[in-house]
């Protein structure tokens, strides 16, 4: 087992970590957004920018070390989680490495994401190569639990080695307009996650209007959110751009007013290499170019990774790559 | 490092070129030397100039100067063509356009690359934009030519049909012209820009290989001597022409008189309107749309910035940080925002207007990056500092230049966006649907989007108010801009009209009058400003009354009431009907002294005249409250509200018979639809119109709406149609009369109707319909995209 590609340490990135604000009601009743404009510019964006050959193969290895690895089903076991994290520590193919001649660079993905039951299972198997794991908590997917099982749930990921809790808002909390309710939780949840990063999920598909997608955005921010997400990956509509135009732009305003940059991980339904492009170039003009890295910016997903080897292999070799020859997520 | 860890670290975009194989080896297959394409043949190149792109100044082909025979003889092949092609079923005529719309959906990115080499344009333009939107006008207008017979059943093609385009949508103006042209049944002369004819000849083929009997389709290339040549053949019909309100003041001046068919589709100056409560960052990325679309080389571009004072600081400084992401450069590289303008004549242009502006005291902020040393290029520029005064405000840039000022008030909003000689579109950013309702109709503009911009489709009309021309492009109103009335042929001469003495042979004469006819201003009786009065003469010579002679000075007061009263046009429809109903009524409770006079001035039985007048009153009170828009959907998440507008103040002159009716006949339908009127009446036969202003001011009918101005009709007509403050001008007189007051109506470019001395016999029920209504109105399209 070679580790070449890990021996580097991990970038040192100055980041100022959220310390969380007052709720600011005012501030959540001023959020304006029109779907139509959104729709409009997040359509484009792929249309406007694109990136080819060498540049393509450099903005898909930055794509892997954005990835979230991610294994959330009810039938994960021990050894599917193993697995997960073998690929993790190779994401790709020792020839497909050779080939793009690129010792330097620590391509290795952003972090394992599991239940908290295999926390402890993904801490063994990637030790020593700095990559964290992430914990989905807070009674995930739905959220809806006592407010102690779920804090209890945090501390619990934590202490087995999680390093990211990824939590889930209650939706009904958003339906309502119960700003307070939900600034208190998150605030709650952030205190439970101590040193570890949080990234509330919203579950934008079952939030109705974008409108709601900000505002929601917006207090988890003032509540200390490290990222913000959009999806569980099990609501009916996941990650899209649209949403996430929504969403970045709620992160732009947040550092406008308060100078502290906020991570943004869209999560479900990104499946191919081509996706993760037109998201890259999302963020890059609408938050720029130093939100595209690890620390701002994830995706949560899974068969992404396999996409983006058989691409970087096209683009390598010049003739179509095949799934099954990539060794499996 | 490599190159790829090199990137991974900068994680720049890189080149992304598309390649120009395809459309070279079409220009080769060419020669790169183009004829005309005229009755369906490649005439040889005659004399040539060079078609160049703009990005690189390399010459893309040889193209031929039309001269006035090669308009000759594609005026004779369109001529030619014209009765088969207008003899074909709707449905015959649709396919042949469905199959053009076809061969470009499947040439699309052949059209796409090389619209972008000829243009300068970006090729995200040109391949989701310009070519998509041709296409689907195509589709439209296939639709069009089917159904024609049922929703026009009254009306013809024209003939043949001039067409001039201009250089910034070559490809999609064409389009613009071209099918519903061909739809109604109408055959074109068309001639591209000098820039950029290339895809107009590529079309030229595409047509010759979808089968399109020859001679329907006519390109002819050149520079301006060859428009001109086209605009004056007197085999040609009608004329549509997009381009600079300057030039399309001269063609309307050059066709004044002539009877051909006119739309012009002009220049613009287009207020971006952002309220504090709009969705500000959509706002930003929508001027991006607005201005730096095609390098704002766009008639409709949102070039002036109106912001509300309570977000300018954050919404200018959101617009410094958004322009430095636009990527200008190499117009085929696909992650280009900005190209190259179309050449090097235009990049100076705007450079000479920036330097008056900047000396008149305008900042210009332009982001740093990176611009092609050589080729048309021209970095986004945001202009500030200004107000209506500075040259960079006022005059139409047609660059990559965005001017910004602040407003207050929605009121004050509305005013500066009205403060210009054009109005052909708005936009207009606010999530409250209250306020933004309210001022879209309050815009004088035949185009506003809310909350989006340059939205364009072929089901919804687009065209300009004020020297923004008229005509409408797309829908149903385009459709009628190529088609007339078929009764319009069988039109004749109207009798000459027996001069009316502008005094009496010795002033004094008059004397023995007890009462002189005052005019009628802004709801009182008014003395003639020259203090001269003229006799009215019966049939036999006889003095019968006297009525002022009205000068400039009376025709100004008259506008100015006018002008003062337009709050009519926003007056309830019902209220309007009510108020003609009740004209009516008090004029039928004095039929027979107004029938009286009738035969005083004219010796004949007037009765059925005001019988008919009062039928004619109470027909248009009828309309006024039906004659109204539609709703479009377009292909968008929208609704496109097609609002019916009155033009404002109507300048009218009556024909010479028919004293009570010739005027009622005009003025009811300009009424009905909410314009005031200046009325100058017969000047043969003017007191059943002095005495008609009895019977308005028991009407109820407001101060100003309807103002009376006695005197030589065709002097009047003059003041009138040059006045700036008059917004359409109709008149009934001789042809030398008509053409002066189309000449005389370019100061503005107000809509005419002229009878061109021919007689409209008004008393034919024809004219109590949608004749007069379509020409007393204006549509004004009103995008309104929705989506919780």
């Amino acid at each position: 087992m070679s580790l070449r590609v890990v021996d580097n340490p991990e970038p040192h990135t100055p980041h100022k970590r959220n310390p969380g604000f007052p709720l600011d009601l005012d501030w959540v009743n001023n959020v304006r957004m029109n779907r139509s404009a959104l729709e409009r510019r997040a359509g484009s964006i792929g249309a406007r920018r694109t990136v080819k050959k060498d540049y393509q193969l450099a903005w898909l290895l930055k794509a892997i070390t954005l990835i979230d690895l991610t294994t959330l089903n009810s039938d994960d076991t021990d050894g599917r989680v193993t697995r997960l994290c073998a690929k993790a520590r190779h994401p790709l193919r020792t020839d497909i490495l050779d080939k793009l001649d690129i010792p330097g660079l620590r391509i290795l993905p952003g972090a394992v994401c599991v239940y908290h039951s295999f926390v402890k299972t993904a801490v063994t198997a990637l030790e020593g190569t700095g990559i964290p794991v992430a914990a989905v908590s807070t009674a995930f997917p739905h959220g809806l639990a006592p407010l102690e099982t779920k804090l209890k749930e945090i501390e619990l990921s934590v202490a087995d080695g999680a390093r990211e809790i990824d939590i889930v808002i209650e939706r009904g909390m958003v339906l309502r307009g119960d700003w307070q309710a939900l600034y208190d939780q998150v605030k709650a949840f952030r205190k439970a996650c101590g040193d570890a990063h949080i990234k509330t999920i919203l579950g934008t598909g079952e939030l109705a209007t974008q409108t709601n997608i900000a505002k929601a955005s917006l207090v988890c921010m003032m509540a200390g959110a490290d990222f913000i997400k959009t999806s569980t990956g099990k609501e009916k509509v996941n990650a899209n751009l649209v949403t996430s135009l929504t969403m970045i732009r709620m992160i732009r305003w947040f550092s406008e007013e308060t100078g502290i940059e906020i991570g943004y991980k869209p999560a479900g339904g990104i499946a191919t290499a081509g996706d993760a492009l037109k998201y890259m170039a999302l963020m890059k003009e609408e938050l720029g170019t130093r939100y595209l890295q690890p620390h701002l910016f994830r995706f949560g997903a899974s068969s992404l990774l396999t996409d983006i080897e058989r691409q970087l292999e096209h683009g390598l070799t010049g003739h179509y790559a095949a799934d099954y020859r990539q060794p499996m997520v | 490092m490599n190159k790829i860890a090199q990137i991974f670290q900068s994680l720049e975009y890189g080149p992304a070129p598309e390649l120009p194989d395809q459309a070279n080896a079409w220009l080769d297959s060419h020669g790169r030397k183009f004829g005309h394409f005229i009755d369906g043949k490649w005439t040889k190149p005659g004399k040539t100039f060079a078609s160049e792109n703009p990005a690189n100044g390399e010459k893309l082909a040889d193209i031929t100067e039309g001269t006035a025979e090669d308009v000759n003889a594609a005026v004779k092949a369109a001529r030619a063509a014209f009765k088969p092609w207008s003899a074909l079923s709707g449905y015959e005529r649709g396919k042949y356009l469905y199959a053009i719309a076809r061969a470009i959906q499947k040439h699309s990115r052949l059209f796409a690359v090389l619209e972008t080499m000829d243009n300068g344009k970006p090729i995200r333009e040109s391949r989701d934009v310009d070519i998509p939107l041709v296409a689907r006008h195509f589709y439209h207008h296939a639709g069009w030519a089917q159904h024609l017979s049922r929703e026009f059943p009254d009306a013809v093609p024209y003939g043949v049909c001039g067409q001039i385009i201009p250089w910034n949508f070559p490809l999609l103006m064409l389009a613009w012209k071209i099918a519903p042209a061909l739809a109604a049944g109408n055959t074109v002369i068309l001639k591209p820009a000098e820039f950029t004819s290339l895809t107009a000849l590529l079309f030229a083929e595409i047509c010759d290989r979808a089968g399109l009997p020859k001679g329907v389709v006519n390109i002819v290339t050149g520079q301006g001597e060859t428009g001109q040549a086209i605009v004056s053949h007197e085999g040609i019909d009608k004329i549509a022409f997009t381009g600079s309100t300057e030039v399309g003041k001269a063609i309307r001046a050059a066709t004044a008189g002539t009877g051909k068919g006119l739309s012009l589709e002009l220049g613009g100056k287009s207020p971006y309107i952002v309220f504090e409560d709009a969705d500000i960052d959509s706002a930003i990325e929508g001027l991006v749309d607005a201005i730096w679309f095609n390098q704002g080389q766009v008639c409709c571009a949102g070039s002036r910035l109106l912001v509300q004072e309570s977000i300018e600081t954050r919404f200018i400084a959101k617009l410094k940080t958004r322009m430095a992401s636009l990527r200008v450069g190499d117009p085929l590289d696909k992650s280009i925002d900005i190209g190259a303008l179309v050449a090097p004549v235009q990049v100076e242009r705007i450079r000479d207007l920036m330097k008056r502006g900047v000396a008149e005291g305008a900042l210009v902020y332009e982001a740093d990056g990176p611009v092609p040393a050589n080729g048309c290029f021209l970095k986004p520029a945001l202009v500030t500092n200004v107000s209506p005064a500075n040259t960079l405000v006022a005059e139409e840039i047609f660059g990559p230049v965005l001017v910004a000022m602040s407003f207050r008030t929605p009121e004050e909003a509305v005013a500066l966006a009205n403060n210009t000689k054009y109005g052909l579109a708005a936009t207009i950013w606010s999530e409250n649907i209250n306020l933004a309702l309210d001022i879209a109709p309050k815009i004088k503009a035949g185009v506003v989007w809310i909350n989006g911009t340059n939205n364009f489709d072929a089901a919804v009309g687009f065209g300009g108010y004020k020297e923004s021309g008229f005509g409408r492009e797309g829908g149903r109103e385009g459709m009628s801009a190529y088609l007339k009335p078929a009764w319009e042929k069988e039109l004749k001469l109207a009798p000459a009209a027996k001069a009316a003495p502008a005094k009496a042979e010795n002033p004094l004469d008059s004397g023995h009058l007890d009462q002189t006819a005052k005019m009628y201003i802004g709801g009182k009786q008014s003395r003639p400003d020259s203090a001269y009065n003229r006799p009215v003469l019966d049939p036999k010579g006889q003095t019968i009354g006297e009525v002022g002679e009205g000068n400039r000075k009376d025709v100004r007061n008259a506008v100015e009431a006018a002008r003062a009263a337009l709050g009519w046009s926003t007056t309830a429809a019902h209220t309007r009907a009510q108020i003609l109903y009740f004209l009516a009524e008090n004029l039928d409770y004095r039929r027979d002294e107004f029938a009286a006079r009738i035969k005083a001035q004219t010796g004949e039985d007037g009765t059925a005249e005001v019988a008919l007048s009062v039928e004619r009153l109470f027909a248009f009170a009828g309309w006024a409250d039906k004659y109204d828009g539609a709703v479009h959907n377009p292909p968008l998440r929208a609704v496109a509200a097609a609002m019916v507008e009155p033009l404002g103040v109507m300048g009218i002159v009556a024909p010479p018979s028919r004293p009570l009716l010739g005027s009622i006949a005009l003025i009811a339908p300009a009424l009905a639809m909410g314009n005031t009127v200046v009325l100058v009446p017969s000047s043969q036969s003017p007191l059943s119109i002095t005495d008609l202003y009895q019977v308005i001011e028991t009407s109820d009918v407001p101060n100003g709406v309807v103002n009376i101005v006695t005197g030589d009709s065709v002097s009047l007509a003059k003041t009138l149609a040059e006045h700036d403050g008059v917004d359409a001008m109709w008149f009934a007189g001789s042809a030398e009369a008509s053409a002066m007051v189309e000449k005389a109506s370019i100061t503005n470019l107000k809509q005419t109707w002229t009878s061109r001395g021919l007689y409209y016999d008004l008393a034919d029920r024809r004219f109590e319909g949608d004749y007069f209504l379509s020409k007393a109105t204006q549509v004004k399209n009103v995008w309104i995209p929705y989506g919780a």
